[in-house]
């Protein structure tokens, strides 16, 4: 099985053309952004008038800036709460062993099977009874609620399989447990901690529903909202929605390129016991 | 590597965790410890369990008020929110009056009799059985595929996977653009001479969503396949060594040896795609806005609308309804369908 014959050869020409047709979309999206708007040219063909001036018309007018500032900020406090707040709440699930620590587990596990479109109208009455709507508090909030079945999962799991002798000689060298955790159990977390942050941010960079939802009406908007109503602007005017789709994407595609050893792990090994 | 369904089917390590030895933990490091403190652990261990049961906690006492916040956060964003629409679905509730009446199920009929809402379920069950077997099927033959000595083999994975973190409203627009009239996809056929099947793949209601599921296909079959392929990885080299020497062809090999092997990847890859393709939202969106008529409406985009377009709150939160039981009931089936298997 570990010697390359001839038919390992075929089959990797195979994989390599099937590869290529996955890359398709991707390259239109490249290739639109750089051409000329009346350009001629279809998607798969490359205009030799390459042209950066759809990048500039898209960002002034598709305020792309502010709505790139929001989702950066929505995607750094959402990530950080939610780490911070399922690290902690995973500690006592995964080192009690009661009924009541069991329950309240499944409890947070049960958020995986039930979708949030049915506490959605409930929860967007009460966020404009609280002033809210509109805010990025809010879907910040939200953000962090409804990771927290997978980030609570990851983490209770981790911790179960670890080894409390570290807790264990902290507390005899005087450590108090909120210490104990802090400086000993957290950074042992390394490795699941880095899970989390990147599902957390692809999922909370790239949700559409929530932010349309909750910011309608107001000036404010994510990324995929703000795309959305470019889109509804400029409907036909393809390379300049496609710049603006580049820009829009362009951080989150640097950080899978980056980071894909990582990323790709993360997603595989998020499902791992 | 173990794959297990531990979102949908949490194991119960935690119990046990306290007798087993934890994982890594070099077995001989008990002999080393002093005889003092062998005692100490002894002594420690009797007295639990003549507490039996009633032992809370191993070592180090974990502070319980860290899961208050979490808790609470989550009560108010995910649990009352999720248990009063549940309990709204049987009620006149509008969102804006304070008062409302049970009205049974007659909420569930309305679902039924309004045009949108009933296509949107049936919609949304064609996308879900489409995507959940084509996507698997496909990541299965990539991950098999890439199992393989292949020189180009970690830059295809990375390949495969970069639709996975693309921003879901993106690749509709992209795919939106690729089967426009005058997109991409017909000017190549018509490049290669395949005029006739050159088509309004959005604009055709018999079309439509069909196009939205191939997105949503090629969107997302790279997630399935970095999970079978952990699945194919954890299958020891010997097993399919032994089945080759009692006379295994490659087909064999595959059908009774490795697909039963893969059963808990094939598990939670249907159950992800399944969840996934029930709340599908944002493609649609951004490819057909649910049109043309009702052709690609889906639960999602039904209850965007009927909530907000049309104030329907009644209809729209039953709808809510109608996607979590069918998320519950094909999650229920499709476990115990492959639960069996494994036995």
């Amino acid at each position: 099985m570990n010697i390359y014959t001839w038919r390992s050869g075929l089959r990797e020409a195979g994989t390599v053309a099937v590869a290529i047709l996955f890359l398709i979309p991707l390259f239109a999206l490249v290739n639109m952004a750089i051409k000329p708007a009346n350009s001629a040219t279809t998607a798969f063909q490359i205009d030799p008038n390459v042209t950066f001036a759809n990048f500039a018309t898209a960002w002034t007018q598709g305020a792309l800036g502010p709505a790139l500032v929001n989702s950066f900020i929505v995607a750094i406090v959402t990530v950080a709460g939610s780490v911070v707040l399922s690290a902690l709440a995973s500690y006592p699930l995964a080192r009690f062993t009661r009924r009541w620590s069991r329950w309240t587990y499944y409890l947070f596990i049960g958020g995986l099977l039930i979708p949030t479109q049915l506490g959605l109208l409930p929860l967007y009455t009460t966020m404009r009874d609280l002033g809210l709507l509109g805010s990025l508090a809010s879907i910040i909030l939200i953000g962090i609620g409804g990771q927290l079945p997978f980030s609570v999962f990851l983490y209770t799991t981790f911790m179960r399989e670890m080894p409390q002798d570290y807790e264990e000689a902290a507390l005899i060298d005087g450590c108090g447990p909120v210490r104990a955790f802090i400086s000993v159990v957290f950074p042992l977390l390394k490795a699941v901690t880095g899970t989390v942050v990147i599902l957390d941010a692809v999922g909370i960079w790239n949700d559409f529903f929530t932010p349309l939802l909750f910011l309608s009406g107001s000036g404010n908007a994510t990324a995929p909202v703000a795309i959305y109503n470019f889109h509804g602007q400029f409907h036909t005017q393809w390379p300049l929605i496609f710049a603006a789709l580049c820009i829009t994407v362009l951080p989150i595609l640097v950080l899978y390129f980056l980071l894909q050893k990582y990323i790709i792990r993360g997603f595989a090994g998020g499902l791992k016991g | 590597m173990t794959l297990v369904p531990l979102p949908i089917l949490p194991s119960d390590t935690g119990r046990d965790a306290d007798e087993a030895p934890a994982p890594g933990a070099d077995p001989s490091a008990r002999d080393r410890r002093s005889p003092g403190q062998d005692l100490h652990r002894r002594d420690r261990s009797l007295r639990d369990r003549s507490r039996g049961r009633r032992r809370t906690h191993i070592g180090v006492r974990a502070p319980l008020w860290f899961l208050f916040p979490a808790l609470a956060l989550y009560a108010f964003i995910v649990v009352l929110p999720t248990l009063r629409g549940g309990f709204f679905a049987f009620t006149d509730w509008n969102g804006i009056a304070s008062t409302w009446q049970f009205v049974g199920v007659d909420n569930f009929f309305q679902v039924w009799d309004d045009r949108r809402a009933r296509a949107s379920v049936v919609n949304t069950v064609i996308l879900a059985a489409i995507v959940t077997i084509v996507q698997n099927v496909i990541a299965l033959g990539l991950a098999l595929a890439l199992n393989n000595t292949l020189k180009s083999r970690s830059a295809l994975r990375v390949v495969f996977f970069a639709p996975v973190v693309l921003t879901p409203l993106v690749a509709g627009y992209i795919w939106s653009y690729l089967l426009a009239p005058n997109g991409a996809v017909n000017a190549f056929l018509d490049g290669v001479g395949l005029h006739a099947l050159s088509h309004d793949w959005l604009g055709d209601p018999s079309t439509a969503l069909l196009s939205v599921c191939a997105a949503v296909i090629w969107q997302f079959s790279g997630y399935a396949m970095v999970i079978y392929l952990a699945g194919l990885q954890a299958i020891p080299e010997e097993i399919l060594e032994a089945a080759t020497i009692d006379g295994a062809g490659s087909w064999r090999r595959f059908v009774s040896v490795i697909l039963p092997l893969l059963n808990g990847a094939i598990l939670i890859n249907v159950m992800l795609s399944l969840i996934g393709s029930l709340k599908q939202f944002d493609q649609v969106m951004a490819m057909t806005g649910g049109g043309p008529g009702t052709a690609t409406e889906t639960i999602s985009t039904a209850i965007l609308k009927n909530a907000f377009s049309s104030g329907d709150y009644p209809v729209s939160i039953a709808l809510a309804v109608v996607m979590t039981v069918l998320i519950a009931v094909l999650a229920g089936v499709q476990y115990r369908l492959t639960a069996r298997k494994v036995n």
